[in-house]
């Protein structure tokens, strides 16, 4: 499909909307639009961050979510007790793909489902009493957890548990850190404010643990904020800081740890990835302990490189010379990478559909590699991820808000475009229609993205999926004649 | 009132931050910005208006009690 004007884009999208009802023809209208670069703000075109309407289908998490899936799931060694019903923990157990090092069930507790279990009984009497046993149990079955977090699922926020004063006497009890986190799924429209009330539960808890320790700094110490090392992405990026001259203090919170966590008002800078997830925390440093933050992309050479020279920016000349080395020892390696799959890859259009940045730091990637991104949308973003997200799109781009299953479905048909990255809920719908699919939350079981390691395997998978030939198999045989039939015939 | 945040964004000017409701915007003015006195009456980028009562210029970013005088949002 050739690329589309500006009218033809908001054709598009107006058709697209026209079998709604009046009121949500007129809601759906504000999420989606047509990018414009000219414009500095996106309030004035694309409304995020409100609640999904009923009966369109929404991708959506909750919360809960995005509390316990993503900001305190991947903290190692803290065990997340899923608190309530048995359901909203086994979705969210591992499945983001969140490696660690370490050993399952006795120093590290990721992928290990811990929850309540609320039956009635606990629903109509309250489940205060069943924590603080549960809490027992896990002190007596695992000593070597640093700390505890209750997960609050939906039921808990409705009876008025009082999770709080059972983690706080219990903390004393045991001598661990017992964090009590209100991420009840309930909350807010979508998994976004579960990553900032996850957040403000760290602050409160953890971040002011260790003020009074001291601790042997250097002047290079940074933390490495918003990465869940999917698939290894957090590890892939620490070896290109520490090739610099780096270190790294803290991961947050992939493959981190309680420790790591505390320590991190320590550090002379804060590195943020994942901006919707943990900028909140990093506000907070910059507030109470003066540690500036900064934004960084470490998907794809060209981004990578700038990041890299932006973060060296502020040290010293040994980091920044540092930087260069590290540019300098991977760029042949990287332009081997761009000369073998540019070529099979040159032009293809890319539709994304995400949550928390990569529908934006991605892009580079994708053009690194010739491709061309042609939508992108959040499930979860707020205005000021879709600023950042317009300057890297090129104009008159399709730019969709918490996109239902209908419209996503009705661009891609219209639009056509050879690969579509998003998440395990759009996959099978678009391989049933013959599109190109790759999952950009857990890398299709692949990783790491990040870093240039990351990338070498970034551009294989996008290959992979686009020059597959199965995409060609897919009409049955006796359909197929039929087919090409008409095409001689005509 | 509310509590909002102000800091420095990467351009030099002025940002803020209503975290209640996690609202982002550029500050386009403010009414005192000297050593002694700093804050009063500041606009954003969205048009709307907050009050902060003045006091000496701070470290930013700081968390302040603001008023609503105006506001889109
Ligand atoms: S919305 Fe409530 S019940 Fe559903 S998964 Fe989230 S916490 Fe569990």
């Amino acid at each position: 499909m050739s690329e589309l004007t500006r009218e033809q884009a908001q054709a598009l999208i107006e058709e697209v909307l026209e079998v709604y009802p009046e009121k949500a023809k007129k809601d759906r209208a504000k999420h989606l639009m047509v990018n414009d670069k000219s414009i500095e703000q996106s309030k004035k075109c694309i409304t995020s961050n409100r609640k999904s309407l009923p009966g369109v289908m929404t991708q959506r998490g909750c919360a809960y979510a995005g509390s316990k899936g993503v900001v305190w799931g991947p903290i190692k060694d803290i065990i997340d007790i899923s608190h309530g019903p048995v359901g909203c923990g086994a979705y969210s157990r591992g499945g983001r793909r969140n490696y660690f090092s370490g050993t399952s069930g006795v120093d590290s507790f990721c992928d290990i489902n811990f929850t309540s279990d609320f039956q009635e009984k606990d629903i109509v009497f309250g489940g205060d009493k069943k924590l603080a046993k549960l809490i027992d149990e896990l002190e007596g079955l695992f000593p070597l957890s640093k700390g505890i977090s209750v997960q609050s699922e939906c039921p808990v926020g409705l009876i008025g548990d009082d999770i709080e004063a059972v983690s706080k006497k219990k903390a004393v009890e045991i001598g661990k850190t017992i964090i009590p986190v209100r991420c009840e799924g309930f909350r807010g429209v979508s998994q976004s404010l579960g990553h900032h009330i996850a957040n403000d539960a760290v602050r409160d808890f953890i971040i002011s643990n260790r003020d009074e320790q001291a601790f042997e700094g250097t002047p290079y110490d940074v933390a490495i904020l918003g990465d869940y090392n999917i698939g290894g992405d957090a590890w892939a990026s620490r070896i290109l800081l520490e090739e610099m001259g780096l270190r790294v203090v803290a991961q947050w919170s992939g493959d981190g740890t309680l420790t790591e966590m505390e320590n991190t008002p320590k550090v002379k800078l804060n590195l943020l990835h994942c901006y919707r997830s943990m900028n909140y925390i990093a506000r907070h440093m910059e507030e109470k302990y003066n540690i500036p933050w900064l934004e960084y992309n470490f998907f794809g050479p060209t981004k990578i490189k700038e990041s890299l020279r932006e973060i060296a920016s502020h040290f010293d000349e040994k980091i920044q010379e540092g930087a260069e080395r590290v540019i300098a020892k991977y760029t042949p390696a990287m332009d081997a990478i761009i000369a073998k799959f540019k070529p099979r890859l040159e032009g293809k259009k890319v539709m994304l559909y995400v949550g928390g940045l990569r529908p934006r730091h991605t892009v580079g990637a994708y053009e690194d590699l010739g491709m061309e991104v042609i939508g992108a949308g959040y499930e979860f973003a707020h205005n000021d991820d879709y600023d950042r997200t317009m300057k890297e799109m090129k104009d008159a781009t399709l730019i969709y808000d918490d996109v239902t299953g209908y419209e996503f479905e009705e661009f891609v048909r219209q639009l056509k475009p050879d690969l579509i990255g998003s998440g395990i809920k759009e996959k099978y719908a678009f391989h049933k229609m013959g599109v190109p699919f790759r999952q950009l939350h857990s890398w299709d079981y692949s990783g790491p993205y990040h870093g240039f390691d990351g990338f070498a395997i970034f551009a294989r998978d996008m290959d992979m999926t686009v020059n597959n030939p199965c995409w060609n198999m897919l009409k049955a045989p006796w359909l197929k004649d039929e087919a090409e039939g008409e095409l001689k015939a005509a | 009132m509310a509590n909002i945040m102000v800091r420095k964004s990467a351009d030099g000017g002025l940002s803020f931050y209503l975290p209640k409701r996690d609202i982002e915007d550029s500050i386009t003015s403010i009414e005192f910005d000297s050593p002694e006195k700093w804050g009063g009456e500041i606009k954003l980028g969205n048009g709307g208006v907050y009050y902060i009562d003045p006091i000496p210029a701070p470290r930013l970013p700081i968390s302040v009690r603001a008023r609503r005088v105006d506001g889109v949002e």
